[in-house]
């Protein structure tokens, strides 16, 4: 487990990061956080524990469920309404606590549901569960007691009632409880990961069959994980009511179950911290590229597709094959062949964003009435040079990147093969 | 009873529509294992590649071209796409396909804008067919009717008396002997993913008119489309016909039943006090939950038969 401790200052680094994020875009002039920053700060915290709780189904268990958000959802609708309750007085409890409430409330609704979709696994779970995904969202929107119908329901989270005496009117002390319990949430999945649970649930994972032979029910394994993954998902759910104060459909509804995904697979379902990387990235994807382009949906898409093709490890894990390279101290040798592998993927990529930016301006953006800029000049989307600069960038682009990948696979493997007798005789 | 007839066609209308394109599905799961996820998505390309093409040289030529193309963007994912990711194993399909989704929805909208097209009935089947208790019934839905009962013959015929077709069923069933006996297996995958495709596309281009051609269409068809193939039974064609057709007048008959639960025992002298989650629940009218119980139908029949209405597998 030496590896183990030894990745210890990368996450004392991130929390430290986390913590002093929102200060770096303080103002000082005015005396403000930029609430942009704070913003997209707390929906990365949401997000990483929706992704790492998601994780615990298709990373460790290998369980391809699409209906998480419902447990975010539902975490979120319940918290709703504690807050409103908490704030009339009629439930004693601090606001630091009441996200613990709203894990309970995903556990409860994750065993009802793990109860009927944890019979099956592969293809038949993920049916089922997106079956309870569309079920639950289309009574969020019919029933309006408890969801709100298409309004939602709204609270305020000021209920005056504090472990510290806070009263979370400014979303900095809503930060700094939403990273309290992305961390609490992450070091608790991070310990379930070493307990005799989580380590059948990697074997029925990979082996159900066997994992049976030695006397476990892998249902009983992919129902407990499953739970657990609602617990920790309600939570998420719960931190997002406190900070929006509001809890809409949205909050359960597919899209959201599908980011979920898409941050997991993408950050690395490998690798603990995976789904934090990916969840990051996601959001600044979400919030900062859909500032500048209509269609940054096809970027994460192209990006998740490439990934399901070329590396099914995430970006983490890509990352994380380096290790015994750069611990024997054989990093350099790669260095030429990534640059050479670097300039045309710039290539590819400016040639792919070209063509897509051109086609989504000649139709959306014409319909916003925007132009395209490049380099501070606008471009005519109805010429022919753009359409075919990014052309000929693009196929030559790839051509080349073929070539380059090939002569970067072959030293790679050469490295891996001389590492390999290195590796095992120690 | 008016509303009982006219609800009857157009549930059948539906069911059709929906046959259409859960035949295909079906047909791509019973073969590769695959459940596609962006079969819904080729439906909306039919759709608006029926809308271009109609625009440039009419409808009735759309209805052969789009599905034809639609066979082709299949065939091309099966070869550069399903074939690459087959290895790493079924959970590794699944989120190909889903990714596609994405990409697919996005691509439309990037092609065609946000907005609704004005893709509508051709005006020599815009007429009504006959008149029942005064409400119409318009000659398209006939004709949709028409198009989907041809193309289940002519799927049958194609699968059960031709060449083709045993090819297809051996390969179904046992892969590696069919491959034994000299047949390119892999090429019969991609010809069948193409067929799948080609079928949703055919259901783009008559459904695209009747409901509405816009980017949200997907979405709103995808799940359906799932849980008709899950009801009936993963690969078995007559549980998908069946499912469909059920699915297709439980859609049309619950947005017209204004009763609710409570309204069965309020003969009985039963009075619901106050007003909370659980009398909100037996007083909401089926119409207002039409929506819901597809997938509710769908859960139980999951848990009670897990194999479907007439699947020959656990799915």
């Amino acid at each position: 487990m030496n590896g183990r401790l030894g990745q210890s200052w990368v996450w004392i680094a991130t929390l430290i990061a986390a913590i002093a994020a929102p200060w770096m875009f303080f103002n000082f002039s005015t005396g403000r956080h930029s609430g942009f920053v704070l913003s997209m700060l707390s929906q990365m915290g949401m997000m990483s524990i929706l992704a790492l709780s998601y994780n615990m189904l298709l990373g460790q268990a290998g369980l391809f469920s699409l209906c998480h958000a419902t447990f975010f959802g539902i975490g979120g609708y319940a918290t709703v309404h504690f807050l409103t309750m908490a704030g009339a007085g009629r439930l004693p409890l601090p606001l630091e606590l009441i996200p613990f409430l709203s894990g309970l409330c995903g556990l409860g609704l994750a065993i009802v549901f793990g109860y009927m979709a944890t019979k099956q696994r592969a293809t038949a779970f993920a049916m089922i569960t997106l079956g309870i995904g569309e079920l639950m969202t289309t009574a969020a929107l019919s029933f309006h007691h408890f969801f709100g119908g298409e309004g939602g329901v709204k609270t305020n989270r000021m209920i005056d009632h504090s472990l510290f005496g806070l009263k979370y009117a400014s979303s900095i002390q809503v930060y700094y409880l939403i990273l309290a319990w992305t961390l609490i949430a992450a070091l608790a999945m991070f310990f379930l990961t070493q307990t005799p649970l989580g380590r059948m649930a990697n074997a029925t994972r990979d082996n159900f069959e066997r994992a049976q032979f030695m006397g476990y029910d892998p249902r009983v394994v992919r129902f407990l994980q499953f739970a657990l993954s609602g617990f920790f998902a309600g939570i998420g759910g719960g931190l997002y009511a406190i900070t929006y104060e509001i809890v809409t459909f949205d909050a359960l509804a597919a899209p959201l179950s599908a980011n979920a995904l898409l941050m997991a697979y993408i950050g690395g379902t490998g690798v603990f911290g995976g789904p934090i990387l990916g969840a990051v990235l996601i959001t600044l994807l979400q919030s900062g590229v859909s500032l500048m382009s209509n269609s940054w949906l096809v970027y994460v898409g192209v990006l998740f597709i490439g990934m399901v093709i070329f590396a099914p490890q995430g970006i983490l894990g890509l990352v994380m094959a380096h290790r015994p390279i750069v611990r024997a101290g054989q990093f350099g040798r790669l260095a030429m062949p990534y640059a050479l592998v670097i300039v045309p993927s710039l290539l590819t990529v400016f040639g792919f964003v070209g063509l897509v930016e051109l086609t989504s301006f000649l139709t959306i953006g014409a319909a916003q009435g925007k132009t395209l800029m490049l380099f501070g000049r606008k471009i005519d989307v109805h010429a022919v040079l753009p359409w075919s600069a990014a052309a000929v960038c693009l196929l030559g682009g790839i051509a080349w990147l073929r070539v380059e990948a090939r002569s970067f696979r072959r030293v790679w493997e050469k490295l891996m093969a001389e590492l390999k007798p290195r590796r095992s005789a120690a | 009873m008016e509303i009982v007839l006219v609800s009857l066609f157009n549930g059948l209308v539906y069911g059709m529509l929906l046959f259409m394109l859960a035949s295909g599905l079906t047909l791509i799961f019973s073969m590769m294992g695959v459940l596609n996820f962006a079969h819904a998505s080729i439906y909306m390309i039919g759709a608006y590649l029926a809308f271009t093409v109609s625009q440039l040289i009419g409808f009735f030529p759309a209805l052969i071209i789009a599905p034809m193309l639609c066979a082709l963007i299949g065939a091309a994912i099966e070869v550069w796409g399903l074939r690459r990711v087959h290895h790493n194993g079924h959970i590794a399909e699944l989120l190909f396909t889903f990714g596609l989704v994405f990409i697919i929805q996005r691509g439309v909208q990037m092609i065609w804008g946000m907005l609704p097209m004005a893709y509508r009935v051709p005006p020599s089947l815009d007429f009504p067919l006959f008149t029942v208790y005064g409400a119409n019934f318009p000659a398209y839905r006939g004709f949709m009717l028409l198009v989907s009962v041809g193309m289940l013959v002519a799927t049958w015929v194609l699968l059960k008396k031709t060449r083709v077709g045993l090819i297809i069923q051996a390969a179904l069933t046992h892969p590696q002997m069919a491959s034994a006996l000299g047949h390119n297996v892999p090429r019969v995958f991609t010809i069948v993913f193409a067929g799948g495709c080609l079928l949703a596309g055919l259901a783009g281009v008559i459904g695209g008119n009747y409901q509405t051609t816009e980017p949200g269409m997907a979405d709103a068809m995808g799940p359906i489309v799932f849980v008709v193939v899950v009801f009936g039974g993963l690969g078995s064609l007559s549980g998908c016909f069946i499912a469909s057709i059920l699915m297709g007048l439980i859609q049309t008959f619950a947005v017209v039943i204004n009763y609710s639960l409570f309204d069965l025992v309020k003969p009985l002298g039963v009075t619901l006090p106050g007003d909370n989650l659980l009398t909100e629940i037996l007083t909401i009218p089926v119409a207002r939950i039409g929506a819901l119980l597809p997938f509710a139908l769908m859960i139980i029949m999951l848990l009670f038969r897990p194999r479907g209405l007439m699947g020959t597998r656990d799915t």
